[in-house]
């Protein structure tokens, strides 16, 4: 039996021995945010870490951070539609007496209660990349506007395209009516000319020249086996909007496999290195650029102002919506669409 | 485990069985010694019904080659969650280990410059090294393999993203070698992609290392009954960690496919991957409980998933469709596996 006892001894010394390591690194902790106590702690959520979208907006933000001698404590989901995790991040940034958070809801309406106690305990909360649903949730949003970047494109491709009998091939995100997805897509064929029907929605629009909506998770993999199945209901399709560039680039592989890529367009949204290389290589005719760095520098310089001002307002705060900015990247400018080349867009990429 | 609650000779052929009662029983006897049956029927229906619903699109030999092409990853790493789960474990970083090895390839080859087979190799290489990490962690530690697996799943992924930095290697920047995977050659007139072959050339090999070696024989007998194998001399320690390694092994061939088939190096690709080998796995006949199945099942598995995803999108339903199809095409399977299992109760 003496064996038996022994691990129990053991297991409860290691436990101890853990209980007490924890408690010195959180007094440890405690500690060290003490010791930095003149520095205003904010806090950045994103969706996800891996997607390098929110990559160079968490190194955008940790950059200004320094300039601005913030405090930035930086948190992620675990996919694009996971709210669990960023309600945490909220809880734990309002424990750790943050002023500020920036978040890039990844449900922009579920995420809302948890919003609406941390501007109670008296933290500014600022929106980056999407809105919230209200809009009004937060104190102030910098994001790209989706829908106009997806009309951009959506113009664009309708000048290129004239003349010609268009076969249209849509590669989305995926079936959950995701915003930015809605936003990018129905952006899109508005800016194409297609009577959208209900405009918060993918897929209910009657029109003969769609061939189809396939769903990709927005990455190449997923773009590729969607455009291969979209190829394979019509071979006469002529242009694909893209959800991203990834999406594009897989995309482009399946029109390179069957021979196409002289007779198909791809349009997308982005503004990745990656994909700009992609405009300039001739894969992708057009691409809306967003600037995530920028989304991530003025939100932060706003919550900063606002602490300064000793918890009023100031300009950029109070529930407006502060349009970042998108640019149209294509090397085969149309009339009557301002637009840059893809060396511009190569000078102004985001990873 | 599980299989401790069984009866060491449940997976025996029902050889003592009274005289079978009529069409189902035997159907139920001849599903339980032939584990290939069920999946396929279930693939030969499934293809017989789209062809019909769909139309000549769906049976052209085009669309099939398609078909195997979209669902090849799944099935490399499909092959590797079989073997794991005929030693009555699972693995949840079959997936990450085959990003991870992808990564280290790309980089290897295109930002460190290194020759071409070499990085190839040390991908490959990378693969085998997880694994055995998931082997050793389950052996040596002790340690349950959903569990290990679960820990190992989120490091991978990590040390992915670190070496990565998230950034994903343009197809054009990919050398030749690389991903020739993807590219084709002509088979009674329709294009086939080296690693469709290259797939079903691994799945044969498995299959026969799995029925034809004492290996096989050992990775049965340690998934059927652990103590059982032990007892009667089989260093049931060692087998299961040359398991796990050759299950990463695999994973690393698999990061090649992978390359090949998106053409870019993606550290955001296969995120699904694990999930999607399991169900290939268990609607290929294999149970989770250990000691049954066929890997060929799990080929059969994949390409009914594949037949099922292809036909609803060519036929213009909800993408959703695709995802409510395969929830229900597992249960089934794990129903048939009971019901089956009855037949040897």
């Amino acid at each position: 039996m003496a064996d038996r006892v022994m691990p129990r001894h053991r297991a409860l010394a290691a436990l101890s021995a853990g209980i007490g390591l924890t408690l010195l690194l959180t007094s440890c902790g405690s500690g060290l945010s003490g010791h930095g106590d003149d520095k205003t702690i904010v806090g950045l959520v994103t969706k996800t870490n891996d997607n390098p979208f929110y990559v160079k907006m968490r190194e955008g933000a940790q950059k200004k951070a320094r300039q601005l001698g913030v405090d930035l404590r930086t948190f992620a989901g675990k996919g694009q539609a996971d709210n669990d995790s960023q309600v945490k991040a909220i809880e734990n940034l309002v424990a750790a007496g943050a002023k500020g958070i920036l978040i890039t809801p990844a449900d922009s309406g579920a995420i809302i209660p948890a919003i609406d106690r941390a501007r109670k305990a008296g933290v500014m909360v600022v929106a980056l990349d999407s809105p919230t649903e209200p809009a009004s949730a937060v104190d102030a949003t910098f994001a790209t506007d989706n829908r106009l970047a997806g009309r951009m494109i959506g113009k664009w491709a309708k000048a290129r395209m004239a003349g010609k009998r268009p076969r249209v091939a849509l590669l989305d995100l995926s079936s959950e009516q995701v915003k930015v997805d809605v936003l990018r897509d129905q952006g899109f064929l508005e800016g194409f000319g297609v009577d959208v029907r209900n405009p918060n929605r993918i897929g209910d629009e009657r029109d003969s020249r769609i061939v189809g909506h396939e769903v990709t998770g927005a990455n190449e993999e997923g773009g590729r086996d969607a455009m291969e199945k979209l190829l394979q209901k019509d071979g006469s399709i002529n242009l694909v909007y893209t959800i991203n560039e990834p999406t594009a680039a897989g995309a482009y592989q399946a029109v390179k496999a069957a021979g196409k890529q002289k007779d198909i367009t791809i349009v997308s949204v982005d503004g990745g290195c990656p994909g700009v290389k992609n405009v300039a290589g001739g894969v992708i005719g057009a691409t809306s650029m967003q600037f995530p760095v920028k989304m991530a520098a003025d939100g932060l310089a706003a919550v900063a102002a606002h602490t300064k001002d000793g918890g009023k307002g100031s300009g950029s705060s109070g529930q407006g919506f502060t349009n970042t900015g998108v640019s149209l990247i294509t090397d085969t400018p149309v009339s009557g669409l301002d637009s840059q080349k893809s060396d511009w867009g190569l000078r102004h990429c985001w990873g | 485990m599980v299989h401790d609650t069984l009866p060491p000779t449940a997976a025996d052929p029902p050889t003592t069985r009274p005289q079978a009662r009529g069409a189902l029983a035997r159907g139920q006897a001849a599903l339980h010694t032939k584990p290939l049956l069920g999946p396929l029927i279930v693939l030969l229906l499934a293809s017989l019904f789209f062809s019909v619903w769909v139309g000549s699109r769906f049976s052209d030999p085009l669309n099939i080659s398609l078909i195997v092409q979209q669902v090849q990853i799944i099935g490399m790493v499909g092959i590797a969650q079989t073997l794991i789960v005929l030693t009555a474990g699972i693995d949840l970083s079959v997936g990450a280990i085959t990003v991870l090895a992808s990564v280290v390839m790309g980089k290897l080859a295109v930002d460190h410059g290194l020759p071409v087979p070499l990085a190839l190799l040390l991908g490959v290489v990378i693969g085998g090294v997880c694994g055995g990490l998931n082997g050793v962690l389950v052996t040596r530690f002790r340690i349950p393999p959903f569990i290990a697996t679960l820990g190992t799943l989120s490091v991978f992924s990590a040390l992915t993203l670190f070496y990565s930095r998230s950034e994903t290697i343009r197809a054009q920047d990919v050398p030749p070698l690389l991903s020739w995977p993807g590219r084709s050659i002509n088979v009674l007139g329709t294009d086939v992609t080296y690693s469709s072959l290259m797939m079903i050339g691994c799945f044969a090999a498995v299959a026969y290392l799995l029925r034809g070696t004492a290996w096989g024989a050992h990775l049965h007998a340690v998934g059927d009954n652990r103590e059982g194998a032990r007892l009667s001399g089989i260093r049931t320690g060692r087998v299961l960690l040359s398991v796990y390694v050759v299950a990463g092994l695999i994973c690393g061939l698999a990061a090649w496919f992978l390359i090949g088939r998106i053409g870019s190096v993606s550290p955001q690709a296969g995120e699904n991957l694990n999930l999607q080998s399991i169900t290939a796995v268990v609607i290929g006949g294999t149970s989770l409980f250990g000691g049954r199945g066929h890997v060929l099942g799990t080929l059969l598995g994949s390409l009914i998933v594949g037949v099922f995803s292809s036909g609803l999108a060519l036929s213009g339903v909800d993408a959703l469709w695709q995802v409510f199809t395969v929830g229900v095409l597992v249960i089934v399977a794990v129903a048939a596996d009971q019901w089956i299992r009855k037949v040897a109760a």
